[in-house]
């Protein structure tokens, strides 16, 4: 059923279908509306065999969460910037004690200073945390992908939360023509949850029990190992999905060019507007392509040196910063082209909701189509600045 | 090195800390003198791990550590109202400090 819907409801819609057991969380700027509709079903009697827990804040919601998924059930939760980083004690620990819990991350900005509007910095402080993270470029694949999150997060060989992190307020709160998922097809697609551990009254058991010198680090090396095993089942259920639905999103990454002398790499909904520009560069006779990088954890990094292999400029566009060293997704992608020799730009775009006009965005290719900039690192979209105490 | 079996995200079942003896982490250990030891008690209810018990041993009623998890925390030594408990240093521990 297509429908103009915005991006909160498109996410909640996919969410109810797939029949969660615990759905618990905080409101937070932009991701509230997501529960908010999720709230409105539950109270409405859509959503059956399922509570909603109010928490008392992000570290409650994911603590509780952890227990429930714990007992069994299917879980779900919402967050966004600082709420991500106050559950992020708890959701290492959900990652270690190998719970399936599925989060959306309406991405937005950290304080300080306080900024409700969109970047990545939050979904990239939780890099490490053992949760497998994939970004979106717009709705309707932010819609499909809450089944596949389910599926690839309670697969027995995988076992790891899983985050689906969609831009806030330029994706949650935009409206756009959906093709609503039936319950058939997500019935078809995701079976029930069949917990591998469950606790229950009669059965105590405890979770992420202590680990000490002697075996600390196979507990670690075993996360390491389900990331791994998760790429296969993640490609897995992403072609059964487009087999179902007939919309391919490709796999881990996806390339618009057969063959690019300046490759763009990008994460988001900002793909889809560096597209359109390399599509127009492209019919100007100008050799630009984009690759779009949408499975950041585990990252693909063979596919991506291999879509970057006749390359000769990579433009990576940060919408994080990890301060004092390059951008987070910069040092993937160079970690990926390791012993290539190619002229590498990090271009640090619109962080803290900082548009990025087209025009923007052709200067930044067409600057380095033409040779008119040095590699290395860069703001653009930037005022002049300076540091004045007041 | 020896294959460990590393059970999913570290979940046990109830009492398998049991098997851990943790008695080689504490530095000093408590020893009862059983004459002076009047079974009051006090020590068993006051020992935050549950690792001294008052039994019966050759007829009298004395207060038995468990040196497999004793941490050598003090608690039954402060609590004993007869002077009956000793802290003792290990051996492993009577070093000499420059």
């Amino acid at each position: 059923m297509r429908k103009v819907v915005r991006g909160f409801y498109a996410i909640a819609h996919a969410v109810k279908l797939c029949k969660p057991n615990v759905i618990c969380a905080y409101p937070i700027t932009p991701q509230t509306e997501i529960v908010e509709n999720l709230a409105a079903m539950h109270a409405e009697g859509e959503l059956e065999n399922c509570e909603y827990i109010t928490a008392e804040s992000e570290f409650g919601a994911a603590s509780i969460l952890v227990g429930a998924s714990a007992a069994g059930a299917r879980t779900f939760t919402a967050t966004s910037s600082q709420g991500l980083i106050l559950m992020s004690e708890v959701l290492y620990n959900a990652a270690g004690m190998r719970l399936p819990i599925v989060m959306v991350v309406a991405n937005r900005a950290l304080s300080a200073p306080l900024s409700i509007w969109n970047d990545h910095q939050d979904s990239m402080a939780m890099r490490d945390a053992g949760i497998i993270q994939v970004y979106v470029e717009n709705n309707q694949e932010a819609h499909d992908l809450v089944p596949v999150a389910f599926r690839v997060a309670e697969d027995k060989r995988v076992m790891l939360p899983f985050m689906l992190c969609m831009d806030g307020f330029k994706l949650t709160h935009a409206y756009e023509p959906i093709e609503l998922l039936e319950q058939e097809i997500i019935d078809a697609f995701l079976p029930p949850y069949d917990p591998p551990v469950k606790m229950t009254t009669k059965k105590p058991l405890t979770f992420g029990a202590y680990a000490p010198p002697p075996y600390y680090m196979e507990f670690r090396a075993i996360m390491h190992d389900a990331m791994e095993r998760a790429r296969k089942v993640i490609e897995e259920a992403m072609k059964e999905w487009s087999s179902i639905t007939g919309r391919d999103y490709g796999g881990h990454t996806f390339t618009d060019y057969d063959e690019a002398e300046v490759a763009v790499v990008a994460m988001g909904s900002i793909v889809s507007m560096a597209r359109d520009v390399a599509e127009e560069m492209r019919k100007e006779g100008k050799k630009v392509g984009v690759l779009k990088i949408r499975t950041f954890r585990p990252f693909p990094a063979d596919e991506v040196r291999k879509a970057l292999e006749n390359v000769d400029k990579v433009i990576v566009l940060e919408r994080a910063l990890s301060l004092g060293s390059d951008g987070p997704l910069t040092l993937e992608v160079k970690s990926a082209l390791y012993g290539t020799s190619k002229e590498i730009h990090t271009v640090v775009v619109g962080l803290g909701g900082r548009d990025v006009p087209r025009d923007l965005m052709v200067k930044i290719i067409s600057e380095v189509y033409e040779g008119k900039v040095k590699p290395g690192f860069r703001f653009e979209g930037i005022h002049e600045y300076e540091e004045v105490i007041p | 090195m020896v294959k460990v079996k590393i059970g999913l995200g570290g979940v046990t079942e109830p009492l398998v800390s049991k098997n851990m003896k943790t008695g080689d982490w504490g530095t000093e250990y408590p020893v009862v003198d059983e004459e002076k030891c009047t079974a009051c008690k006090n020590c068993e209810i006051y020992c935050p791990d549950g690792c001294i018990k008052v039994v019966e041993k050759e007829g009298k009623k004395v207060a038995v550590p468990d040196y497999d998890y004793c941490k050598g925390c003090w608690v039954c030594f402060t609590v004993c109202p007869a002077d009956a408990i000793k802290m003792e240093v290990k051996e492993l521990y009577k070093v000499e400090v420059c």
